[in-house]
């Protein structure tokens, strides 16, 4: 790897400033023993790594599910599970995927690098993503719990009323799945609003919003679809389900005076702006990874932060798509596929973006632009069979048929794994200090490629030969069980893939090789500190004179000097031209967020089983309410700025 | 060969087409894998280009491409961005123009069928002006070739989807609407459907077959289904339906003709005419039929049906009379 750490600047730790240091470790040392500094920790950096953990984890889980689905499928009449365990598989698998996984996911790889990013000290809101990240938790824990328990959701991560409704879904095994969403939804949008702050209000001097890096403009523009799309099926789900579950209001319910179909609006009009708000992110990681491997700023960069907006807009135009069997005009119809269609132009453009980039660039095959270049290959077959089943002709054929199986893992692993993984193993070094072994990194990388490939191309021919998807068994007489059994080996494939990355984290993290500042020579703010980040990230502020601060700042990185170092004091910048424009204070170590979540998680899971839990929840939550916004003692206002002026050194 | 391998029954495929609406969309299907599949390795080969000249670029020691190649690099891309725009424009017009072909029925007073979705059963009855001309029965339908059907839709329980790829694509049965939908079937033959919404524990075990046959064949089997059951003539056949009509078989189906008139399972009244048990599961022979009426739950787990525990002499009698259900 030597010989691609190249001397890039960054800010030294033991300059001039040596005093402020020693004082900014004091001011961010925490009291607490070694498990509650942890518990009580608002740092972004101790939160994303949790976080991003957690994820894994439910990854792991949610995996398994598939694996034992694909068992269960790989010849006809098996009986390794029944339909009853069968359904909760499939159902808490989706469910998992979409709401413990490829989302927060995403949103925990943002917490953690959104702020080193755009050069600040510390995320928006510290303790609300706090509070993000344990909510997260309960939720989480809670599905698995139910799972486990034989209580897990059993009519799809989609919950189609009625079949999700008090009739035909008697038990708690719905109700575990529509708090559920609501836990992660809270998560969701409590990080979406945190990373909108961050990124409008808190970016390093000089960094004006022509010099935004295109991985922060992925994470804006799914904030942003986050707080519009995310309250549809929080309100769906807790609000109408659980109630029609709970108290027998009859919102879904036909012979009442409800819908079914309104369920399946609230419900794809959240369910489709989510398959972008998983892979917008992943775009980002690719742009990233294919600047920092081919030496080269990304080409077109207007076109790519505007096709990312595009996307976000377009993105909310689709949602019918999912419901062209149901009655829909036919102008309605019309409409939507027009919309699924032109979506493919912005993704397209970042294609042809990215091929362009790497021509005129010194590309380096890294385990990591290897995985940004398998997403290519991978994710354009996603995006092609997306183009085709947006028409409604062809779409109602394979509906709800393995073609559509094949095409949408075909786009979540090509558009959010191979990206994610990528982003790992450009980032562990900043995470951990270490190198990751390029090695293992081959291996993970063509199991994974063969493995996705043999598991989920065979189903395109599944769907059109007439398999439905959701079904736990299949006749002999239907001949589908040769391509099932190649989709089983190529899960295998995958397992062994994942295994390999969990042992190259592993043993890198133990032992992997001294990374430094910045071992790829990249260009973003998050290389200009130490691997790993010192609680406070950066200090001084680097000031940033270009689109890629560390390839345009020669020597020395120029830096804003002037924030206290007394106190947890951050700069506030204006939202367009990012001049200095605030300091402020922000709140240290807080236990209240967890009894915040706690609150949060007692009237949520007690929701199952009596409405009383709303009292209850309400009282802790005041009491929680109450201690998260007490005084702090000494409160200095926020001020202006007149000790902050940004100011290049050595140049 | 390898294909042939692969290949899956023949009987429910959407690239069979065994009538006008699906042929358009098996056609628009090979226009769409054709365009898809020339746009991939396009694109391929543009990034394994775009790789293969920056490697010899730096073989070959030359620095990196500077300002003045950014403008072939805005042409290229720019270029690439407008075919895409022109192809998916192409493939939007294609798209709409077939799926406005199929949408209306092309017959003024087609053979109508009102399909009712349950958990986990078709029923299907045949629409008529006279009461007389009605008739219903459960998870077979019969059409005649080269006539347009239209199935009038609706689900008692849950959203079930009907679809029958050889024929044309689904629509969904969704309780409190009625939808429609239309095919036709131009070749004779035996087409097999099942469930494509996720309708709960035994949605893989909810198929149907359409039996697509002449129209003499088709008339034959219309008048054969207008009657009533066939009365019992030898004594086992008539303690069989002694059985079923005092146990409880009769308290979820009904037998035109006899006092059997719940309608909460499919009517049996010319069970023994239908090729498959089940809804689609099971062939209809004796020893299928046995096994199902003793234990539905080993076969169709959480299927409504309960088990039925008959002495030999009676599940025989019984059996008797379900065969001579012509």
């Amino acid at each position: 790897m030597s010989e691609t750490i190249a001397a890039a600047p960054t800010v030294d730790p033991n300059g001039p400033y040596e005093a402020e240091i020693a004082e900014l470790t004091r001011t961010y040392h925490s009291d607490a023993g070694r498990f509650w500094g942890w518990v009580t920790s608002v740092d972004h950096k101790s939160i994303g790594k949790r976080y991003i953990a957690t994820c894994f984890v439910f990854f792991i889980l949610a995996g398994l599910n598939a694996g034992v689905m694909r068992m269960q499928l790989a010849r006809p009449e098996n009986h390794i599970v029944g339909p009853d365990r069968y359904n909760q598989l499939f159902t808490v698998h989706g469910t998992a995927m979409m709401f413990l996984f490829a989302v927060p996911v995403m949103t925990a790889m943002a917490t953690y690098l959104v702020p080193l990013m755009v050069g600040t000290k510390e995320v928006a809101y510290p303790r609300l993503n706090a509070f993000g990240y344990w909510t997260f938790l309960i939720g989480g824990l809670f599905l698995f719990a139910g799972l486990y328990s034989n209580t897990g959701p059993d009519t799809g991560w989609f919950a189609y009323t009625p079949l999700s409704g008090p009739e035909y879904a008697a038990g708690k095994r719905v109700d575990v799945w529509a708090q559920v969403v609501t836990f992660t939804e809270i998560a969701g949008l409590v990080a979406a609003v945190e990373m909108i702050v961050t990124i409008f209000k808190m970016r390093a001097p000089g960094m004006s919003l022509n010099r935004i890096p295109l991985y922060v403009w992925s994470i804006l523009v799914v904030s942003f679809m986050i707080v519009f799309a995310m309250p549809s099926v929080a309100m769906a789900s807790t609000m109408m389900l659980a109630m029609d579950r709970l108290v027998a209001t009859h919102f879904f319910n036909r012979a009442e005076g409800g819908d079914p179909l309104l369920w399946q609006h609230l419900f794809w009009f959240f369910g489709h702006p989510e398959v972008y708000i998983m892979f917008i992110p992943g775009l980002g990681f690719v742009s990233a990874i294919i600047e920092t491997f081919t030496k080269r700023k990304i080409f077109a960069y207007p076109v790519m932060v505007l096709a990312l907006f595009v996307t976000g807009f377009v993105a909310f135009g689709l949602w019918v798509h999912h419901m062209f069997a149901t009655p829909v005009p036919q102008l309605g119809r019309s409409l939507f596929t027009a919309a699924s269609v032109l979506i493919a132009i912005p993704t397209g453009a970042q294609i042809f973006c990215w091929i362009a980039t790497i021509w005129a660039g010194r590309p380096r095959y890294t385990t990591s632009m290897m995985f940004a270049l398998g997403f290519i290959v991978v994710f354009t077959i996603g995006g092609m069979t997306g183009v085709m089943i947006a028409s409604v002709p062809f779409d109602l054929q394979v509906h709800d048929t393995y073609f559509i199986v094949a095409h949408f893992h075909y786009v979540i692993l090509g558009g959010v794994l191979f990206p994610l993984f990528g982003a790992c193993y450009l980032y562990f070094p900043k995470i951990t200090g270490r190198m990751m072994s390029e090695t293992l990194g081959k291996w993970n990388f063509w199991l994974f490629f063969v493995g996705v490939n043999v598991t989920f191309f065979p189903m395109h021919l599944l769907g059109l030969d007439g398999m439905p998807r959701r079904v736990y068994t299949y006749l002999p007489e239907m001949g589908w069980g040769k391509l099932n059994l190649i989709a089983t080996f190529g899960a295998v494939i995958i397992v062994s893939s994942v295994a390999v990355f969990l042992w190259n984290v592993i043993s890198s993290w133990r032992g992997g090789a001294i990374a430094g500042p910045n071992p790829w020579g990249a260009p973003g703010l998050e290389w200009a500190t130490s691997s790993p980040p010192p609680p406070w990230n950066f200090h001084p502020v680097p000031v940033v004179e270009g689109r890629a601060p560390l390839w345009e700042a020669g020597e020395e990185l120029p830096v804003a000097t002037g924030l206290a170092t007394d106190r947890r004091e951050v700069l506030i910048t204006t939202a367009l031209d990012a001049i200095p424009d605030n300091r402020h204070e922000h709140p240290g170590e807080s236990h209240w967020p967890l009894v915040m979540a706690i609150a949060v998680g007692v009237t949520f899971i007690g929701a199952v089983w009596t409405p009383w839990a709303y009292v209850v929840g309400f009282a802790m939550s005041a009491v929680a309410f109450g201690g998260w916004g007490w005084p702090r003692g000494e409160h200095p206002a926020d001020q202006v700025t007149d000790g902050v002026l940004p100011r290049s050194e050595a140049r | 060969m390898l294909q042939d391998g692969l290949r899956g029954a023949l009987n429910q495929s959407a690239l069979e087409p065994a009538g006008p609406q699906a042929a358009k969309v098996t056609h628009l299907w090979w226009f769409a894998l054709a365009i898809a599949t020339t746009v991939y390795l396009l694109t391929m080969g543009a990034l394994w280009w775009a790789a293969h000249r920056a490697r010899q670029r730096e073989l070959r020691g030359e620095a990196a491409v500077g300002p003045e190649a950014e403008q072939g690099m805005t042409r290229g891309v720019t270029y690439s961005i407008a075919a895409t725009i022109v192809i998916l424009l192409i493939f939007l017009v294609t798209d709409l123009s077939v799926g406005r072909t199929l949408s209306p029925v092309p017959s003024k007073h087609p053979l109508t069928i009102e399909l009712t979705g349950h958990q986990w059963w078709w029923e299907v009855t045949y629409a008529d002006t006279s009461p007389h001309g009605r008739f219903t029965t459960a998870n077979e339908i019969h059409v005649p070739v080269g006539e347009p059907v239209l199935f009038v839709l609706q689900a008692q329980d849950v959203i079930h989807s009907f679809w029958v790829p050889n024929l044309a694509g689904k629509k969904d049965l969704i309780p409190g609407y009625t939808q429609s939908m239309w095919f036709q079937a131009d070749t004779a033959g035996l087409y097999r459907g099942q469930c494509a919404e996720f309708c709960g524990l035994q949605h893989a075990k909810m198929a149907l077959h359409v039996v697509a046959e002449s129209k003499a064949d088709y008339q034959r089997w219309v008048d054969q289904q207008r009657g009533t059951a066939a009365i019992p003539t030898d004594s086992a056949a008539r303690r069989g339906r002694e059985i079923f009509l005092t146990g409880t078989c009769a308290m979820c189906h009904s037998i035109e003709g006899t006092s059997a008139g719940s309608h909460a399972g499919p009517d049996l009244t010319h069970l023994a005419s239908r090729r498959t048990i089940a809804a689609g599961t099971l062939p209809n022979t004796r020893g299928a039929l046995g096994g199902w009426v003793v234990d539905p739950q080993r076969i169709k787990p959480g299927v409504r049906m309960p088990p039925n525990m008959l002495k030999p002499q009676d599940l025989d009698a019984l059996l008797t009379y379900l065969q001579s259900l012509k």
